[in-house]
């Protein structure tokens, strides 16, 4: 039987993608753009059986998703800028302790209190960065109510999965606005279950896991001994020990490459139109909205232009940006930021492609027509109507 | 995104974005007046009918009043672009919505404004001008100048017929309190019927 087609807020899917990836907690404190994921958690959460607790602030709020998925529950909070920025020390207290957990931003205009009720992408190299010391973490950007559906889902099972705070991305435009979706049925779901790691727990403590198999996280109170530290600790006793280089380098190195060394089976990119192309548009979230309209309009002008759209910004799709780069001559990054991921593209393109960046912070949406003007500067040549 | 499921028979009632590719609604007044009710009444109605639909809100940081717009794409196809920027049809419910948006109606479309309310003036003719007393119908009708967006509503439907009306009714019907319903279902209906008869439809 198909899933019953019906109008939906991108909040509200993220909230209902929670509810179908098994989140039953969530903390989070009340702001603009993000408010409906706690407003329709409020409701949902008691429904499931779940807990919705509105805290007194963003920092309660991420420290009680991180203690809630320390007890076994999955765990998430929403907010957006201001709210983000507070939450950054305790989200990397969650990569440090390698709590799953999913943290949802709505980006709007910033920096402080800014554009509250417009779009932006301002908090895209916050959500890798924001927090401080040497760390990984994933972050996905849905560009539709669908995505903030299905992204959220996966939010949860990578979290999981690589024992790590996952960062879905938004914006007060795909958050606030209504789509005709259906939805996947819960059969039609893959949600990771969290399990106990498969040794005897008298010895969990010698063991430790590998970048190829890297165990789930007892939950505090089960049979096994957890220790819990936000210090630098030995991975194979989880005491801290702070006094040993090699120690400090085994995790440091082991909280990164647990991430990136499963890069390719952890990053999701879309190609769109780019059979021929000759030059692309890097885009992603709203603005990839605008740039797949762009892109349309150029292909029925017989210019060959395509998009590639990252859903996985961190870590950034290598992999596609190498075969963009080998094959067009320039690469358009339109952002709702100045340059943060057209640098990060740069960088990966290393001059094989010309980069051009078009950045805006005036809290409008990029708009198909200045994604066209951006086209129409590469063909030149070409007499368009 | 998956291609959506559609009802042939809903589709075959709902001709409107056939017509003319897909459809732009922006609805505006002042916060407060029930515009984003609206909008997104018209926007379940048209997904129900197997349209694909998106639907955004311009705000500001402000709790209350201000102008206030909400628009409505209603497509056969795929909507990539959410954003409403030449509107078909502009309806303008307060003087401040007529002069922020009215102007940014397609050249051709239709600016429906509420002849109570708003002194129309600007447009030079590009767009077709419909005004209709959405307020006072509402306070007639539904005793309540909260029911204008009903009116409101029910002209959109006189004018491009998009989903049908009985689909229109049937929406109103699960969204409203019973006690309201008699009130707004008149004024939906009020300004259906003024709509048709001041342009039928084409």
């Amino acid at each position: 039987m198909p899933a019953e087609r019906r109008l939906l807020q991108g909040n509200e899917a993220v909230a209902e993608g929670a509810i179908a990836a098994g989140a039953r907690f969530f903390a989070g404190y009340p702001i603009t753009p993000s408010t409906e994921i706690a407003e329709t958690l409020s409701r949902r959460m008691p429904e499931v059986g779940g807990t919705f607790i509105q805290m007194e602030d963003e920092i309660a709020s991420i420290a009680a998703v991180v203690g809630a998925s320390l007890a076994g529950v999955k765990s998430l909070t929403a907010t957006s800028g201001p709210g983000f920025s507070l939450m950054q020390e305790m989200i990397g207290y969650a990569a440090m302790t390698q709590v799953p957990c999913v943290i949802v931003d709505v980006m709007r205009g910033g920096p402080s209190t800014g554009l509250p009720t417009e779009p932006s992408q301002g908090d895209v190299m916050q959500a890798r960065w924001g927090t401080h010391g040497e760390h990984s973490v994933i972050v996905l950007v849905p560009s539709s109510v669908e995505e903030c559906f299905t992204l959220t889902v996966d939010a949860f099972n990578l979290s999981e999965q690589y024992r790590t705070p996952v960062i879905v991305l938004s914006d007060a435009m795909v958050g606030h606005m209504r789509e005709a979706v259906a939805l996947p049925l819960p059969e039609e779901l893959r949600v990771a279950e969290r399990s106990e790691p498969d040794v005897d727990p008298d010895e969990y403590d010698t063991v430790m896991s590998t970048l190829d198999n890297i165990l789930p996280r007892p939950d505090l109170g089960s049979r096994f001994r957890v220790h819990v530290t936000g210090l630098v600790y030995n991975r194979r006793s989880g005491v801290p020990e702070t006094g040993s280089p090699d120690v400090a380098q085994d995790l440091g190195r082991y909280l990164r490459e647990k991430i990136y060394h499963h890069r390719e089976a952890i990053v999701r990119v879309e190609e769109f139109m780019m059979e021929g192309a000759e030059v692309a548009v890097f885009a992603y979230g709203s603005v990839a909205r605008a740039a797949r309209a762009a892109v349309r309009w150029a292909r029925a002008q017989g210019v060959p232009v395509g998009l590639v759209r990252p859903i996985t910004l961190w870590p950034l799709p290598t992999a596609a940006v190498d075969h963009m780069a080998e094959q067009v001559r320039t690469v358009i990054v339109p952002e709702m930021n100045i340059r943060q991921i057209a640098w990060e593209v740069q960088a990966a393109v290393a001059g094989r492609a010309r980069v051009v960046d078009y950045g805006r912070v005036d809290g409008a949406l990029i708009t198909p027509e200045q994604i066209k003007d951006l086209v129409k500067k590469e063909f030149h040549y070409h007499r368009f109507s | 995104m998956p291609p959506a499921s559609r009802s042939d028979g809903a589709a075959a009632a709902a001709p409107g974005a056939d017509r003319a590719g897909p459809l732009e609604f922006r609805l505006s007044g002042s916060g407060g007046q029930g515009i984003i009710l609206a909008a997104t009444i018209l926007a379940e109605v048209a997904c129900a009918a197997g349209y694909e639909v998106v639907q955004t809100q311009t705000y500001g940081p402000e709790a209350r009043g201000g102008a206030s717009a909400a628009e409505v794409i209603v497509s056969r196809a795929p909507i990539d672009f959410p954003e409403v920027e030449h509107p078909d049809l502009t309806l303008c419910l307060s003087q401040e919505a007529f002069d922020r948006y009215a102007a940014s109606t397609r050249a051709g479309g239709f600016v429906v404004y509420d002849s109570g309310l708003v002194e129309p003036s600007g447009l030079d003719g590009r767009a077709r001008l419909i005004g209709l007393p959405f307020t006072a119908t509402a306070r007639e009708l539904a005793g309540t100048p909260l029911a204008a967006n009903m009116v409101a509503l029910g002209a959109l439907e006189g004018l491009l017929e998009l989903v049908g009306y009985p689909a229109l009714v049937d929406s109103v019907h699960a969204r409203l309190p019973r006690k309201l319903l008699e009130g707004n279902l008149k004024a939906l209906n009020a300004g259906y019927e003024a709509a048709r008869s001041a342009a039928p439809p084409a």
